[in-house]
């Protein structure tokens, strides 16, 4: 039996979930398995029919869990992994599902990789054979092929690296449990949410995003990039940790592995130098456009166009051009 | 208050990874080692909460004997204490069997907050902090923006798409920290000089059976074909009709 950990989000499936289960179900057929999926929350019966491709539906309800509730939610995976004895179980690779699995994992004392993107397995059902998969290392710049001993083998899915796509089938047989829960459980919980104000368009749904360096020079400067987005329409700014180790813009700018991850129709890169940690977070850009003075600057090798020379000059040029073409 | 912050020593690529021959990690000839961001800024919280509360605050890592100049570097900031678990062979350590190691480090020290990045640089495993915390038997929020301690509870807040969860939990406590919780400072010269005279404590582990083993490392697949459009304000024209050609105006 292959598990799969589901998360849910105003009364549906996460995207990140359907992922999991298209995965869960590739698995299963390679294998000759099924897939029996793992639904937790104050009230998820509802959405438990609608999981074609999966064989039965574990419902695990309770007043209580209103939200996720780390604790809690480790301890009832645990129990129906010790109960249930799954090959595989598979989480979405999400900020919750890892922080999930990862304590999961560390009740059980077993190993966890997280964020894979492929899965290789040369035999299972007996629980034998070797499990190697593919996992994201670098924030995705580099991929790492890892052999798992430890059984059974804890996995959680890299978003975006498997489509979903819908499974045909019966609708799943379900099975409610009654989950024990104690105080314990309930010492880390949201106590609060505090919603923050929605100020113009936000990176991650931006069609373009200006991204600004360590060439841009100062706060200063950026307001010609923010000029230049308003007269492109539906675009963002962005920025490089050089730039918001300055200062010069807030961190939630920042695109890279330790910043957004951004996939817009373009992205205009001015005065980055391309480091990988900074590529790894626009490398979903359809389209890249890189504005630099040194024609030898690594992002020139990961860019779709590019224009040598001061962004100082060419984007007051570009901005002055736009507004004549607008105007015209 | 006693604060603990772990940190782990990892290659400062930048332009480009170089992989070794045999493809198993990364070519780490002519290049200089530093600690992820996450790291870097839990460095700067735990300082920053020693200066607010006084106390002490520990920096430790688990690698070579190499790694000592990551912690020399937390020290050059303003962290007071600094511990090198020796690990040999430490390649082959996996997230389960170094919160293991921590763990023991740890355990007798009575720290009352221990930070760690969310996911360190290199593997990204996501999970050594909440491990250690289990062992411990501490209560554990991850991927945490804000910290504020306040008549030994923590009141911790990680950001959402909407904005922002509060958690409050009771000290002793273990987050891992997020970039963007605060800019971390620079070094000043005294303070690299003097870290030089801090001593580094050492410890030895054994190693715990690892339950992940790599076997490959590979790159993947980068597919852009380069067009210059041309050099300095004269290629403005080249550039609009390429924004034409995208639907971008
Ligand atoms: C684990 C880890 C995670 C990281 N995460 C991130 C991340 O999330 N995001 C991120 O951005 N970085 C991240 N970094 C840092 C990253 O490695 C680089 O240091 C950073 O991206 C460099 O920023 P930059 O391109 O602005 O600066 P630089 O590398 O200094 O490049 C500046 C560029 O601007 C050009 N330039 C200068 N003046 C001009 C001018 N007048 N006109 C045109 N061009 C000009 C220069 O030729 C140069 O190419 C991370 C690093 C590590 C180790
Ligand atoms: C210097 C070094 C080089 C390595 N190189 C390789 C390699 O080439 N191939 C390979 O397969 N494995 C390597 N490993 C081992 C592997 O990275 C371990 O699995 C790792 O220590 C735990 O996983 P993680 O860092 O991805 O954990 P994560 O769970 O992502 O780490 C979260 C946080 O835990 C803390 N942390 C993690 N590791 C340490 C540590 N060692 N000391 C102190 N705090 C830590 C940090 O605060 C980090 O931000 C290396 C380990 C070290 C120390």
């Amino acid at each position: 039996m292959i598990l799969a950990i589901l998360e849910t989000a105003k009364q549906a499936i996460s995207e990140a979930s359907w992922e999991t289960i298209t995965a869960a179900c590739d698995l299963a057929q390679k294998t000759n398995d099924s897939v029996t999926a793992l639904l937790i929350g104050r009230e998820v019966r509802a959405l438990a029919p609608t999981l074609s491709g999966v064989s039965t539906v574990l419902v695990a309800e309770d007043p209580q869990l209103d939200s996720y509730i780390p604790e809690a939610f480790a301890k009832i995976v645990s129990e129906v992994i010790k109960q249930k004895s799954p090959q595989i179980v598979l989480a979405p690779g999400t900020e919750t599902g890892n922080d999930l699995m990862a304590r999961v994992a560390a009740r059980l004392g077993l190993g966890l990789a997280t964020n894979c993107t492929e899965f290789h397995l040369t035999r299972s059902g007996e629980g034998q054979g070797e499990v190697r998969v593919t996992r994201s290392n670098w924030g995705g710049s580099l991929l790492e092929e890892v052999e798992i001993l430890s059984k059974p083998i804890l996995l959680t899915l890299q978003p975006h690296a498997i489509p979903a796509h819908a499974a045909a089938g019966p609708e799943p047989a379900i099975e409610a449990l009654s989950p024990t829960l104690t105080a314990k459980e309930f010492r880390v919980r949201v106590k609060e949410l505090l919603r923050s104000e929605k100020k113009g368009i936000s990176l991650t749904e931006a069609k373009i995003v200006i991204g600004g360096g360590r060439g841009l020079g100062s706060a200063e400067a950026f307001k010609m990039l923010e000029e230049l987005a308003s007269l492109l329409g539906n675009a963002a700014v962005g920025a490089t940790r050089v730039a918001t180790n300055n200062n010069w813009r807030p961190h939630s700018d920042q695109i890279g592995q330790t910043g957004a991850q951004i996939a817009p129709d373009l992205y205009i890169a001015c005065g980055i130098s391309g480091a990988i940690q900074h590529m790894v977070g626009c490398k979903n850009s359809k389209k890249i456009l890189a504005i630099n003075k040194d024609a030898e600057a690594p992002i020139f090798q990961r860019a779709d166009y590019g224009v040598i020379g001061d962004l100082h000059q060419i984007v007051p040029a570009l901005i002055a051009e736009l507004k004549r073409v607008k105007g015209a | 208050m006693k604060v603990l912050v772990c940190v782990k020593r990892v290659p400062d690529t930048g332009g480009g990874f170089k992989l070794t021959p045999d493809g198993m990690r990364v070519d780490t000839t002519n290049v200089g080692f530093a600690v992820s961001p996450h790291e870097e800024c839990a460095v700067e919280e735990a300082i920053r909460i020693i200066e607010k509360h006084g106390g002490s605050s520990t920096v430790l890592t688990l690698g070579p004997p190499a790694a000592g100049e990551q912690l020399r570097e937390a020290i050059a900031k303003g962290i007071t204490g600094a511990i090198l678990v020796e690990a040999e062979d430490y390649e082959s350590w996996d997230p389960a069997a170094t919160a293991q190691a921590i763990a023991e480090t740890v355990k007798p020290l009575g720290f009352d907050l221990l930070l760690f990045g969310n996911e360190s640089a290199d593997t990204c495993n996501y999970q050594v902090g909440v491990r250690v915390a289990h062992l411990l038997e501490l209560p554990c929020v991850t991927g945490i923006k804000a910290l504020e301690i306040q008549n030994g509870k923590a009141i911790a807040k990680r950001e959402t798409k909407d904005g922002w969860e509060v958690y409050e939990v009771t000290l002793p406590a273990v987050f891992t920290v997020k970039e963007g919780i605060n800019t971390p400072r620079h070094p000043s010269l005294r303070g690299i000089m003097s870290a030089k005279k801090v001593p580094i404590e050492q410890k030895r582990v054994t190693k715990p059976a690892p339950q992940l083993v790599r076997k490959a490392l590979k790159k993947p697949q980068e597919g852009r074909q380069l067009e210059i459009l041309g050099q300095g304000p004269e290629a403005v024209p080249k550039i609009v009709e390429k924004l034409r050609e995208l639907g971008a105006i």
